[in-house]
């Protein structure tokens, strides 16, 4: 396979434009309950029920930091193969706002609990190590609803306090592509280890995206735009299609680029200023004095290193060594954990090449037509395995199985109770099958006689005239050695 | 027999126990005096009523078994009480009433005591004279034109004159002490993570503490110990055992060393404080300690370090009052204006001093100047007392470098109002117990406090040695009553 070169530039009046992307992602911590108080996080909740006193900032209330929602981070820390600090400190970030109930937002500013780390992206030009900064703990706002009355506002503290990982990126992206692999991957990895359920529509996973351009060639980075909380792939390729767009136009036009944080329009499909370096927050950052540093014991680290589950990037090594696969397989099956679950399910007692295809093939496609993830995946991995043996096993033939698989679609039907049903096992009898062959030559003795005269080519019609005549049922392999035999 | 509100809170507990008196008569003896008291100003809410139908049912199911059974106690309306209104002395908090009891009250509450009334404080705790409190100004028994001290002003008064057997305070930079020492009442701050600080309005978090203030140091070594303890609510609470202060108090101190900093020997100090000093150490001398002079080389720094330490925090801990989820709420037309005008509206002056100063040290470009120095001074206090610590086993020193001053007289003068708190506020900065405990009079009978620090969680060799200075000073309250 030949390598692709890697091509995202812009392509301005005056010069070629590299694209620099920093990422800083905020992915919700997978917890029963929030990162200082014992409230629960469940998504979708009515408005204001998962409040306690501390969530909504109540006189004399104090945070007492959640051990789980720490572990979950550590583990997330060693998922990116970053440094792990012992100790770490929480800090104060001071601004008012009405969905923010204690005035200040507890996260970690100087001191965070994991320091720099790495993320690898499989690209069309090869592989690619993204660098990660940091990852800190920090606690979510609450949300402000603006729309439901023509004179007020209303606030709903539910997210109040869920715990977030910020996670980051060094500007090491290059384009909106890359992008979409690096979420991908990061969301793949928190997935494996459970510590974010990487659900963008429910907010778990959105990320403030930092563009700046440069000629192609230049070592310095250009100035660059912030724009905030984007929560979709697609939104942050279009912001980012859009930003640099606009950013090479001010430069070529001799113009400079403000430091601001911008806000993309989803409607609109660009991004608008939102505040400039000079309006910006001065948060007022210092360490809470109501926590202590958080110091980690090293024997802790080691437990959860210890306790580790395979992560995509060893699961695709070993699909790769152990299963025979190619890189792009492995790729795909491990790019999500319940994929490659699934697959490793289905190959407990079936040929691993067949599963790929029809895992990859048959069964990606009903999931893309019926908008399932695999885990609500019609057919279950025994049965797709079951109907693959029987493909193996010459029970019937992959034609069969193929209407045999549209119908387990159904119920999840249990493959061998379909065929038996229907009466579509293979016939692999040769007496049975030379009884239709036999007959198909009577029947067609002018094709015979062109066939013996030298036209070969009829061979083909022979066999499709004997499956016709056993509904689909004969064995291929041995309706074409009988039908060899007999026209001779 | 005496009348029972002039009784010590361990006389009460004794007498209820032993049926001299019944919760109630203790109770209506306690609200009778309060009742004749408005003109000290100590009360914010009364809760009378409740009070006497606690103690009613308290004498019906007579169970002794708490340290405090049956005394109703009043307490700082800094403490959050469950469905009783708690102002922390601000009108932005004027018309709450929490739905939650504090750790420290409910703690009193489960050792058989009750609530009597939320009393009077400077706003937030913020002041030395409890003449920023929006429910107006505190007297001292002592005089109609002086003021009780603050910020637990509306305690200690309470407390001297008889109007609550025993209360509680909070201590940030000597808002226990200084009242304590301005009314001859014992004042303990115990170590900072010794009571939790859960349900307390805070002020600044790294420094505020919960103690007790009683009229002598029995009382003290009885409620200390019914408040104290773990708590895991709090994460800067500190999870060790509780002693049994009451019983294992003596004044037998012989052979202990005490250390005499002579950095507490201030600019224009009053000659009776200095005498009142030396006092202390002829009676620590005459119970057996050693006396030993010690330095604290940076004490000088404490008090500016302590007005960037505590007014950050406070800027901080005070941005929830907004007027978006309860308080005090003013109109506007936007949220910005809402916020500035309840805020305007809500906070008092030296509130809004203070959160000015600490958005100020804060912010960014000032933080390292201020903020940061100001810690790596706090440290450096810290070490001083650590390296006496090595030598000695606990300190003296005046409690306040004046008795009670006149109302008016330093409230347009912060700073000489901050300079009150000079021998009180390294203590906080350090994290240490300290208590003041009553040992005399100035030239117009007010009485003057001395303060013995200690090391960490050593709240009884302080206890023991103020005992020894308590029996020594035969200290009397020698007031005239004058508001009933």
């Amino acid at each position: 396979m030949t390598e692709k070169k890697f091509d995202y530039f812009i392509s301005g009046e005056k010069a070629k434009w590299e694209v620099i992307i920093g990422l800083e992602v905020h992915a919700q911590v997978l917890s029963q309950s929030k990162l200082f108080s014992s409230s629960s996080t469940k998504f979708g909740s009515e408005p204001n029920t998962q409040v306690s006193l501390v969530d909504s900032g109540f006189p004399g209330m104090l945070p007492v930091i959640n051990q789980f929602c720490v572990e979950q981070s550590i583990k997330t820390g060693l998922g990116l193969k970053a440094k792990i600090n012992l100790n770490s400190v929480f800090d104060r970030k001071n601004y008012f706002y009405a969905d923010l109930p204690q005035g200040y937002q507890i996260s970690q500013y100087k001191n965070p609990i994991v320091g720099e780390g790495e993320v690898i992206l499989d690209m069309p030009y090869g592989s690619k190590k993204i660098r990660i900064e940091r990852l800190h703990l920090e606690q979510d706002a609450g949300k402000s609803i603006h729309d439901m009355d023509p004179e007020n506002s209303f606030v709903d503290l539910n997210r109040s306090g869920v715990a977030l990982m910020e996670i980051v990126s060094k500007p090491d992206l290059r384009s909106p592509e890359e992008v979409n692999i690096y979420i991908k991957k990061l969301r793949s990895i928190m997935r494996y280890l459970e510590t974010c359920d990487g659900n963008m529509q429910e907010g778990s996973l959105r990320a403030d995206v930092n563009v700046s351009v440069r000629k192609v060639g230049d070592k310095k980075y250009g100035t660059r735009c912030e724009i905030k909380n984007v929560n979709s792939i697609k939104f942050m390729q279009a912001a980012i299609e859009y930003e640099a767009n606009r950013q090479v136009q001010l430069l070529e036009a001799g113009k400079t680029i403000d430091q601001e944080t911008r806000l993309f329009d989803t409607k609109k499909n660009s991004t608008r200023s939102m505040r400039s370096k000079e309006d910006a927050h001065d948060y007022r950052y210092f360490p809470d004095p109501d926590l202590l540093p958080l110091n980690l014991d090293k024997s802790l680290i080691d437990k959860l290193k210890k306790e580790l589950p395979e992560l995509p990037d060893q699961k695709k090594e070993r699909f790769i060594k152990e299963h025979n696969l190619s890189p792009y397989e492995a790729n795909i099956l491990v790019s999500e954990k319940e994929i490659s679950d699934y697959y490793e399910e289905v190959i407990k007692e079936c040929d691993k090449k067949l599963a790929i295809n029809w895992i990859t093939v048959e069964l990606f496609a009903v999931l893309n037509k019926k908008n399932l993830s695999i885990t609500q995946s019609p057919i279950s991995a025994k049965n797709l395995s079951s109907l693959i043996k029987m493909i193996t096993s010459g029970k019937i033939s992959g034609k069969i199985a193929k209407d045999v698989f549209e119908k387990m679609q159904t119920g999840d039907k249990d493959p061998k109770q379909i065929v038996e049903k229907e009466g579509l096992l293979q016939q692999s009898d040769p007496k049975e099958l030379e009884k239709i062959i036999v007959s198909v030559i009577s029947k067609n003795q002018d094709k015979v006689t062109q066939y013996k005269s030298g036209k070969e080519k009829l061979f083909g019609y022979f066999v499709g005239e004997v499956m016709k005549a056993s509904k689909g049922k004969a064995n291929p392999q041995l309706v074409n050695e009988i039908l060899k035999k007999k026209l001779h | 027999m005496s009348k029972i509100s002039e009784l010590s809170l361990t006389k009460i507990v004794n007498g209820i126990k032993k049926k001299d008196f019944s919760s109630e008569e203790v109770t209506k003896s306690f609200i009778d005096s309060s009742k004749k008291s408005k003109k000290l100003n100590t009360y914010i809410t009364e809760c009378f009523d409740e009070a006497l139908k606690f103690s009613k049912n308290f004498d019906k199911k007579k169970d002794y078994k708490g340290l405090l059974s049956g005394v109703p106690i009043a307490v700082k309306d800094l403490f959050c009480t469950k469905n009783v209104k708690t102002t922390a002395g601000s009108k932005i908090l004027h018309n709450f009433i929490p739905t939650y009891e504090s750790t420290v009250t409910n703690n009193l509450w489960s050792q058989g005591a009750f609530l009597l009334g939320k009393l009077n404080c400077d706003e937030f705790a913020m002041g030395s004279s409890n003449e920023t409190s929006f429910f107006g100004n505190v007297k001292n028994p002592y005089g109609e034109k002086l003021v009780p001290g603050g910020s637990s002003g509306g305690s200690a008064s309470a407390l001297a004159a008889g109007l609550t057997p025993a209360t509680i305070g909070t201590d940030t930079g000597g808002s226990i002490r200084q009242p304590a020492s301005f009314t001859g009442t014992v004042g303990l701050k115990p170590t900072y993570g010794r009571c939790s600080r859960w349900g307390i309005v805070a002020f600044a978090s790294s420094l505020d503490q919960a103690g007790p203030m009683t009229n002598n140091v029995e009382d003290s070594a009885l409620l200390l110990q019914a408040m104290s303890g773990y708590d895991s609510k709090d994460s800067t609470s500190v999870d060790k055992k509780v002693e049994n202060y009451s019983s294992n108090l003596t004044e037998k101190i012989k052979g202990l060393k005490i250390g005499i900093p002579k950095e507490y020997r201030v600019d224009k100090m009053p000659t009776e404080i200095d005498d009142l000093w030396k006092k202390g150490i002829e009676y620590l001398k005459d119970a057996g300690a050693i006396i030993k002079n010690i330095s604290l080389e940076h004490t000088m720094y404490a008090l500016p370090a302590y007005y960037i330490v505590a007014p950050a925090e406070a800027s901080s801990n005070l941005a929830r009052y907004d007027g978006v989820k309860y308080g005090h709420r003013a109109r506007g037309k936007n949220l910005i204006e809402m916020y500035e005008n309840t805020r305007s509206e809500g906070f008092g002056n030296e509130v809004k001093r203070r959160i000015l100063i600490g958005t100020y040290v804060l912010s960014s470009g000032y933080y390292d100047a201020y903020y940061l120095k100001a810690q790596k001074v706090r440290q450096l206090i810290k070490n001083d007392f650590d390296k006496a610590f090595k030598d000695v086993d606990a300190i003296l020193t005046p409690s306040t470098p004046s008795s009670a001053f006149k109302i008016g007289d330093k409230s347009d003068d912060p700073v000489s109002m901050y300079l009150n708190d000079i021998f009180t506020v390294p203590v906080n900065l350090s994290g240490l117990p300290a208590i003041s405990v009553p040992a005399g009079y100035d030239k117009n009978n007010l009485p003057l406090g001395l303060q013995l620090i200690g090391k960490a969680f050593d709240e009884q060799t302080i206890l023991n040695l103020s005992l020894a200075i308590e029996k020594r000073a035969n200290f009397k309250k020698n007031y005239k009553v004058w508001w009933s």
